[in-house]
């Protein structure tokens, strides 16, 4: 049995997931495979147009025979794998690592978390008082977005979306060790003095808020950031003739943020400072 | 790449110190002063990308010459090599002994890990002014030590131990280092016919003409008479296990890679030793250093390498210049390079030296570090058998599993496993420091029990009280003086519930105080995590955070946290279970060990 895909033609795999037989294509993910049969796998790094780096370990499966779990989000599937998703081990697991995120990270704005705790039994506070935080004060230093470090769970996909595997400018890395790695431009200075073209690539694969335009900075702080009173807009960007889709997020009648469709087969969510930013002239008064 | 780079320039030393390993810059996108024909060409593709490798290089060229990396230098070497400066900068602040921040040309690193302190040297808490904390400097034998590092047109680094409070006070103050003692100090059973590992320790300095004198190279040519895949079949019949700490069978490794279709095959030769505790390595490179080039040459042949890397700690100066100098004889004499011995085969050796990082020292970090990116493990699988260094199969060993391979040559790979036991076939080398009358690097035959190899290195030293016993270092366990008549082989070790791990023998009597070694221990996995994986980064602080309560309770009259012995045991499953590597997986084992076994903090 084989599944054609464009040119390549893809084998098939045969494994059990959870007890039951499952058949998927030659490369699924076993995070790929859970999900295709409804199974639902926490993740916080994982992003639907990023290799995943595999560095939360949410995501962590029991395989037979592994002495480890394994993160499923990169782990492909395997002719005769036998992989369990809830198992003590990986209720243990997440929890913990729910925990350690937790505790260390404002994990305010990140989808789903809330739920998980709740289904994992979580508790962040455990830790005490006096844990570790990355808490750190906001970085504005430009006009366009705002990085809240505190807030960063080092997913790395801003790091890879502005660098090898989208934007190829590489403004920003990974830099310190351990506890203190963070994500910088060279020697923390400034974005206007980095590499950073302000495409905000690095905001749309953002899972936690971290990185966010300051438009949307400002009226969370205002409290009038209201989801419920925004409505989404697709539209074809006006500025050249690659023709990027995007999602005008509308709020009052005015744009408060603008995205791309992730699963866009030209933009794959990626934009430039003018489809991105490039809104002010439509709402001027 | 299109750079962009910020205003700051290199000075003219930190540009001569990168030119004098690069050559001249050849254009001005390159750091050159802008010529005639710029803007006319473009250089790029592979050629550039082929010089990210030089990033170690180059850094510890900077480092050497000025002491520290200013934001011109990281700007000079972002140019030169066409990375992004954040990217260099990542880079640079992963490594430990790297600076971003101005310092003094001279540096004094004071160890603070397990067996200097519990020889009476320096905590990171009465380190006098001036000088670092370091970790584990691989000097266990002549604990406590330090390290000087003086940058400079002619850098210098040097070690010295023991040292005496007042030896430390007065170095930090510009005192010149003490010479090192003879390599074969460390080696208190040398000279000795009876050695396999050490068989040349305290013979000498080290020559390619006592080394051919002594029989080397014999197994080389043995090699090349029986081909390829026969050297394979005796690696596997010897039984030949990494000593590393991960105990595979090195045999299968190379025939892994051997028919791997991919092509070109690569070899590592892992001599990042930074397990504290552990100084084997060290040792045998330093009175050895021919060994290594023929046993790697001899694994290059068998599993079809045409390049080696010895991937070097920082901190070992000595082992460095023995084995720069071994390698320039080795070219000289047509040892390395092209055509050698009978099969004519190639290969050559590079030193790539580490920056301070005990990660790099995982089989797949070595690999990020040497091609000049952050030492972060890789996600495994594919293995480094299939996709290694460069993205191409390698082998990665150790320096004691390859010093093992001219003797599985030599005497034939059923020889050799008939050494040692059932389940732990060869030779194996402890490292035996602490409370002993003789600490050193001893050689045995797998089997040997704790209490024979406590007795060969003289003994716990006379007034001293056994209180416990650390094997395999800080990812490895703590056993009491119940234990003494283990035997040191890999299966008895498992059925124990502990590892030799990397082969140390660390022996603390009475006056030590074992919470403080613990706490060293959770303090060592805090500074040495990547960063990476959630497990790891943030379980090792969750780790030191409740142990330093469970200590704080022990003698403040504070409330004890009934939960933290517990908490610790959730925070060991965790990392266990889902950590990337070895190193968050390992880095709960010696302090629950010492929970369970010892009693400590009960």
């Amino acid at each position: 049995m084989s599944e054609t895909t464009g040119l390549t033609v893809r084998r098939s795999v045969s494994l059990s997931i959870d007890g039951e037989a499952v058949t998927v294509a030659e490369g699924t993910t076993l995070l790929e495979a859970c999900r295709a049969r409804g199974t639902e796998v926490p993740t916080l790094c994982y992003g639907d147009t990023i290799t995943p780096k595999n560095a939360c370990r949410v995501c962590m499966v029991e395989v037979e025979g592994s002495r480890a779990l394994v993160p499923s989000c990169s782990r492909k599937a395997e002719p005769g794998m036998k992989v369990r998703t809830d198992t003590d081990r990986t209720r243990h697991s997440r929890r913990l690592v729910l925990e350690l995120l937790g505790s260390s990270v404002d994990l305010s704005l990140t989808a789903h978390v809330a739920r998980w705790n709740a289904a994992y039994g979580a508790d962040p506070s455990r830790f005490g008082p006096d844990a570790a935080t990355v808490a750190q004060p906001v970085k504005r230093d430009n006009a366009l977005y705002v990085r809240d470090y505190a807030k960063c769970i080092l997913c790395y996909q801003c790091v890879d979306a502005c660098g090898e595997q989208w934007q190829q400018t590489f403004a920003i890395a990974t830099a310190g060790r351990g506890f203190g790695a963070h994500i910088a431009t060279e020697y923390d200075a400034p974005l206007p003095d980095s590499a950073c073209v302000y495409c905000g690539n690095c905001i749309q694969v953002c899972p936690t808020g971290a990185l966010m335009f300051t438009s949307e900075y400002d009226m969370r702080a205002e409290g009038t950031w209201d989801e419920s009173r925004q409505h989404r807009t697709d539209t074809i960007c006006p500025y050249c003739g690659v023709g990027c889709t995007l999602t005008l997020h509308v709020q009052d009648d005015r744009i408060v943020k603008v995205t791309s469709p992730s699963d866009h087969s030209v933009t794959h969510g990626n934009l430039c400072i003018k489809g991105r930013f490039g809104f002010q002239h439509v709402q001027n008064d | 790449m299109d750079l962009k780079i910020a205003s700051a320039s290199a000075t003219d030393a930190e540009r001569e110190a990168v030119d004098a390993l690069l050559g001249p810059p050849p254009e001005a996108t390159r750091g050159a002063a802008r010529g005639a024909r710029d803007h006319r060409m473009a250089r790029g593709g592979a050629s550039l990308r082929a010089m990210r490798p030089l990033m170690l290089p180059v850094l510890h060229a900077i480092n050497d010459r000025v002491g520290w990396l200013s934001r011109g230098a990281i700007n000079y070497v972002s140019q030169r090599l066409d990375v992004a400066p954040a990217d260099v900068y990542g880079v640079a602040t992963f490594y430990a002994l790297f600076s971003t921040t101005e310092r003094p040309a001279r540096q004094v690193h004071v160890c603070i890990d397990l067996a200097c302190r519990a020889a009476g040297g320096h905590t990171e808490t009465d380190l006098p002014a001036g000088t670092h904390a370091s970790p584990c400097l691989g000097l266990c034998e002549r604990a406590p030590a330090l390290m000087v590092i003086e940058a400079g047109p002619s850098p210098t680094r040097a070690v010295a131990g023991p040292v005496t409070r007042a030896a430390v006070r007065a170095i930090a103050d510009g005192a010149a280092c003490p010479a090192e003692p003879a390599v074969h100090a460390a080696v208190p059973q040398a000279p000795n016919d009876a050695l396999v590992l050490l068989r040349r320790a305290g013979r000498g300095e080290p020559s390619l003409a006592s080394y051919l004198a002594s029989g080397g190279y014999a197994a080389l040519r043995r090699a090349h008479e029986i081909g390829p895949a026969a050297v394979v079949d005796e690696v596997v019949a010897s039984g030949l296990v990494g000593r590393g700490g991960a105990a595979f069978p090195t045999g299968r490794k190379w025939a892994a890679v051997a028919q791997q279709p991919a092509t070109p095959h690569h070899l590592v030769c892992n001599a990042d030793e930074s397990e504290p505790g552990t100084f084997k390595d060290r040792v045998l490179m330093e009175s050895d250093p021919f060994g290594l080039l023929e046993a790697m040459t001899i694994a290059a042949y068998a599993t079809g390498c045409e390049r080696g890397w010895v991937y070097l700690r920082g901190e070992y100066p000595r082992a460095e210049a023995a084995l720069r100098g071994a390698i320039a004889e080795a070219r000289a004499r047509g040892w390395l390079g092209a055509r050698i011995g009978p099969a004519g085969q190639t290969f050559d050796v590079e030193i790539v030296r580490g920056g301070g990082a005990y990660i790099c020292g995982e089989e797949t970090a070595i690999f990020n570090s040497i091609e000049g990116h952050r030492g972060e493990p890789r996600n495994k699988p594919p293995y480094p058998v299939e996709v290694g260094l460069f993205g191409k199969p390698t082998v990665v060993n150790n320096v004691e599993t390859l010093m093992n391979v001219p003797a599985i040559l030599a005497e034939g790979g059923g020889a050799y496993a008939a050494w040692g036991t059932e389940g732990s076939r060869g030779r194996k080398l402890f490292c035996v420091s602490g409370a002993v009358a003789r600490p050193g690097v001893y050689e045995v035959d797998f089997g040997a029990t704790l209490r024979d190899l406590i007795g060969l290195a003289g003994g716990v030293r006379p007034g001293a009280a056994l209180r416990a016993v650390l094997l395999g270092g800080a990812a490895g366990g703590f056993v009491g003086p119940e234990d003494l008549d283990l035997p040191l082989t890999l299966e008895a070790a498992r059925a124990a519930g502990t590892t030799l791990g990397s082969g140390v023998v660390l022996v603390l009597d009475e006056s030590v105080d074992l919470v403080d070694q613990l706490m060293r221990i959770a303090d060592f996995f805090h500074d040495e995590s990547c960063g990476q994986c959630v497990p790891c980064r943030v379980g090792t602080v969750r780790q030191r955070e409740a142990l330093a309560r469970l200590v704080a309770a022990r003698t403040e009259a504070g409330v004890r946290r009934a939960g933290d012995l517990a908490l610790l045991r959730e925070l060991a499953q965790v990392m266990r279970d889902a950590s990337i590597c070895g190193l968050g997986q390992t880095a709960p084992n010696a302090i629950d060990s010492a929970i369970s076994r010892l009693g400590v903090l009960a």
